[in-house]
């Protein structure tokens, strides 16, 4: 993208302007473009299937008037949000109250940025990307408590500190998982740590060593406690805390703290593939490099929805935990495995190629015995659960 | 143990302050003079024959034609499956009584609720507030005699009746 | 703490807030205030009669026929319950006899009631510590159970079913068959329920030695039903004052046995509540099997004046005890009614626990006391 703008530049396509401020202008059509074309129907499209996949999960049926099988419910959702009357309680900051829901908005729509579709599909490859990611991430931890302070509403501050207690710890345990990445990698860019693997799963980090896939699931809980998924909800937990520090917002910008929970959602299953999952890596079938680069956007679009999915699920099955047992799972167990990985990892790195390749392909068996196992356990579940008891509850 | 047994050891312990045993009713029960509630409820808790560690109940019944409100203690007990009926009778204009919060914590809230409701002042209750009615309502309702407040706190209590309403 | 405060100057303040009465998971209209330190509860105050509709006064206006659907109201979840003690206590004032039949009927719509009424319980738990699919699921069943009800009697939430004498529809055997076909289906349901909610790892974690009531206070507080039986006293009126038909039908009391953590925690108050809805199936199937022929109400004349007299008639309802005490003085009204509830007992307890518990844990504790709002009131 900076090469066709120099190119165009130096064709004198924009004579007379300074170079900066062409840099500037394209890369805010690009953002909105981003913005409009993509992230917003992401995160919208995110919510619908969330809605399904939890009412087909819990027996119903789920939105499906609006659009083929309700797929345009979130358009309708937003519009009725937008024409909703924008209400700020007299007793909330004034200032703050009406700005926490955009921090929050730009904490999620930041990620974007680094977020690698494809070998060419990224806004900027920065070569701190991984950084860069978790960094603005935590801008939403500021938006929240920005949100629960303002709202002046006690529910809210229970739930803003909750949050801020939260997403401050399992940034360690996420920081630390993201490490053992970086250093087999050898980069902090989101395109060299694909390109450090390879598209056939024992070519992934996930499956590279005992210790990353450990990480891995460190990683991912950590990333559903750092986007306030269930069973780590206990900031909104609507049960508790009304609906913690969103008590007092309505209209369209209660929608955009959901908004950014479920972009939020699509960036957490987009790290995990970056991290350990291969990225966009495809097998070589085609030199045509469109054709190339939509495989590319697919298959990371797919495994990233993946674990969508797998947050929805979750989400559907488990209770929520207490703070103290939030806490005490961070500091008392996610913190010390997640040195444990980062320090075993280091020492794998030096093992000779052979070890290496031998506790790889443990590594590999465990984690296929590990599915395995965990899909005779679902087998189990549907094999003793009625079916029928769903399709045809009214006897 | 059946009521008449409970009820002869009560007389024997208690000479003078139980009095009127009902044992051909479906639930018999005696009075019991006001004065020695606490005592025997502390006997009949206690007393290893008894055990009477529940209050099923606590009520209260208004009487306006013989001037009383009528206390009554429903006491059961687990150990023995047996219950006997205590009734304690209060003078209408002035009903007070001791409280049995020690003998059983649940009495507290049955207390407040006739006190509440009948306006049975309870005498050493820790916390004798009303418990269904606002603190600043007027009357007791549970009373024969009670004629409910005109409006309460600007809010008419009477309905206008249907027919007067579809013709406005 | 005081001299923390004294040693540094910095003072910390309680913080009061308002649970309810408009609060998710207060089950109703229900408020405490509870005073915190931070997470920490300090101290929670019960604040009822939010839902209080003076169903005992109105029970003096209206002759004994017609206030048995004013009784469905009291507990509008177990609504087969009130209507059972009230005609209970109205049948022993005014010496009526029950016909068999309509005994048998009661048990089997009380028995489903019962099961209805437990599946909101353990459903909107779930829902309280956070696992929202179990509420569907637990709520789906419970829909069934009211369309059974809806062909019993015609009602799907306040029966008005049970009337003095007997009850007032037979039970057809077309109704018969589908009570049986649900119960097959509803069997392995609790197992499934059990799979996805009680056996969690983090719903054992959050509800195991929390709000634990030790079998002294079970007794003082007057707890009843599932709570008192989760602190491992084996007390069902069903079996030990027996009632209706049920000295005849066989099954198991539960009681708490501190399965996960101590005894008399939430836990075993939620684990009594789901075997408790196994023994219901069970006795379902036995009132269903030895249900006699015969009509379904005995004749009570239309002017019922029992003579003088008082009774306190007690039934088994889901969240315990219910006693109703009708006074009468002889006329066509009832000179008194009384209505003891489980849930009030229960929530005059919830003072005494929630001292030095978590703001989450509070909720555990409302739900595990399966209070419920318009039978605090009444």
């Amino acid at each position: 993208m900076q090469a066709l703008l120099d190119q165009m530049i130096q064709e004198g396509a924009f004579a007379g302007v300074p170079k900066e401020v062409v840099y500037t202008i394209a890369m805010v059509l690009t953002a909105v473009v981003v913005l409009s074309a993509f992230v917003a129907p992401l995160a919208g499209v995110t919510s619908w299937l969330e809605r399904r996949v939890w009412a087909r999960m819990q027996s119903r049926v789920g939105p499906n008037r609006v659009g083929p099988q309700g797929i345009l419910q979130w358009l309708a959702d937003g519009i009725k949000n937008i024409m909703k009357e924008d209400i700020i309680p007299t007793a909330a900051d004034q200032k703050l109250f009406p700005l926490a829901p955009y921090v929050v908005f730009m904490g999620f729509l930041c990620a974007f940025v680094v977020i690698p579709f494809g070998e060419s599909l990224i806004v900027a490859d920065l070569n701190i990307g991984i950084l860069y990611l978790l960094s603005v991430t935590s801008l939403v931890v500021v938006g929240i408590l920005m949100a629960g302070w303002a709202s002046n509403n006690k529910w809210s501050l229970l739930g803003g500190m909750r949050s801020a207690a939260q997403i401050v710890s399992y940034e360690i345990p996420a920081g630390l998982s993201v490490l053992t990445v970086v250093f087999l990698a050898g980069t902090l860019s989101m395109q060299g740590i694909i390109k450090a693997q390879g598209w056939r799963p024992w070519d992934w980090f996930m499956f590279h060593n005992p210790f990353t896939f450990c990480a891995f699931f460190l990683f991912f809980t950590a990333a559903l406690a750092e986007g306030n998924r269930t069973p780590f909800d206990i900031p909104e937990a609507e049960s508790e805390l009304v609906a913690g520090y969103v008590t007092e917002y309505s209209g369209m910008r209660f929608l955009f703290f959901f908004f950014a929970e479920w972009g939020n959602l699509y960036v957490i299953g987009a790290v995990v593939t970056t991290l350990f999952m291969g990225g966009w890596q495809v097998p070589p079938v085609t030199d045509n490099p469109v054709l190339l680069g939509i495989l590319q956007f697919l298959t990371f679009f797919l495994k990233a929805y993946f674990w969508v999915f797998v947050a929805m699920w979750i989400r559907a099955t488990l209770p929520r935990v207490r703070v103290d047992q939030l806490m005490g799972l961070c500091w008392k167990y996610m913190v010390p495995l997640s040195f444990i990985c980062l320090l075993g990892t280091i020492g794998f790195m030096f093992m000779d190629t052979n070890s290496r390749r031998i506790f790889g392909a443990i590594t590999l068996g465990f984690a296929i015995a590990t599915i395995i196992n965990f899909f005779r356990r679902v087998g189990f579940q549907f094999r003793s659960a009625k079916p029928e008891a769903y399709w045809k509850p009214h006897i | 143990m059946d009521a008449k047994e409970t009820y002869a050891s009560l007389e024997k312990l208690f000479p003078g302050k139980v009095r009127d045993f009902k044992g051909d009713v479906f639930e018999p029960y005696c009075f019991v003079e006001k004065e020695a509630i606490v005592e025997i409820c502390r006997f009949l808790r206690t007393a290893q024959s008894f055990r009477f560690e529940v209050l099923s109940d606590l009520t209260a019944l208004d009487w306006p034609k013989e001037e009383k409100i009528q206390m009554v203690y429903h006491l059961f007990s687990y150990a023995h499956n047996h219950q006997i009926v205590l009734k304690v009778d209060l003078p209408r204009d002035n009903p007070k009584i001791a409280t049995v919060e020690e003998q059983w914590k649940v009495a507290n809230w049955f207390e407040r609720e006739v006190y509440d409701l009948f306006g049975v002042i309870f005498e050493g209750h820790t916390d004798l507030r009303r418990i269904m009615l606002p603190d600043d309502w007027v009357g007791f309702p549970l009373r024969k005699d009670y004629v409910e407040q005109e409006e309460y706190d600007g809010i008419s209590t009477q309905r206008a009746p249907l027919v007067e309403k579809l013709l406005r | 703490m005081t001299d923390y405060a004294a040693d540094t100057g910095f003072y910390a303040e309680e913080m009061t807030i308002n649970v309810g009465p408009q609060h998710p998971s207060t089950h109703g209209v229900l408020r405490f205030v509870v005073k915190t330190d931070g997470e920490m509860i300090n101290e929670a105050i019960p604040d009822v009669g939010y839902l209080h509709r003076s169903i005992e006064k109105i029970g003096e206006k209206v002759t004994y026929h017609g206030y048995v659907p004013y009784t469905d109201r009291a507990d509008y979840l177990a609504a087969m319950f009130a209507n059972q003690a009230f005609c209970m206590a109205a049948e022993k004032l005014g010496n009526t006899e029950v016909s068999r039949r309509g005994e048998f009927c009661r048990v089997i719509a009380c028995e489903l009631n019962r099961l209805a009424s437990h599946l909101i319980s353990v459903g909107t738990f779930g829902q309280d510590i956070g696992a929202m699919t179990p509420f569907v699921h637990a709520l789906r069943e419970r829909e069934s159970i009211n369309n059974l009800m809806e062909e019993i009697c015609g009602a799907r939430l306040t029966y008005n079913y049970i009337r003095i004498g007997g009850v007032g529809y037979d039970i057809v055997p077309s109704t018969m068959t589908k009570i049986a076909e649900f119960l097959d289906h509803f069997e392995p349901i609790v197992e499934e329920f059990n799979r996805l909610l009680s056996g969690n790892k983090i719903f054992i974690e959050r509800l195991a030695n929390v709000a634990v009531v030790s079998k002294e206070d079970a007794l003082s507080y007057n707890l009843v039903g599932p709570n008192l039986r989760g602190s491992g006293i084996k007390w069902d009126i069903r079996r030990d004052i027996p009632y209706s038909v049920y000295p005849e039908l066989d099954f198991e009391v539960p009681v708490g046995t501190a399965e996960v953590g101590s005894l008399g925690d939430s836990f075993d108050r939620f684990w009594v509540r789901i075997r408790e809805m196994q023994e219901s199936v069970k006795i379902l199937r036995q009132a269903m099997t030895m249900i006699p022929k015969g009509p379904a109400i005995s004749k009570v004349p239309r002017k019922f004046r029992p003579p003088v007299g008082e009774y306190y008639a007690r039934v088994e309802a889901p969240r315990g005890d219910m006693g109703f005490y009708v006074v009468s003085d002889g006329s066509e009204y009832p000179y008194r009614v009384r209505i003891r509830t489980g849930s009030y007992t229960a929530m005059s307890i919830i003072d005494k626990l929630s001292k030095g518990i978590m703001v989450a844990d509070l909720i555990a504790l409302i739900g595990s006391l399966d209070v419920d709002a318009p039978e605090i009131d009444r």
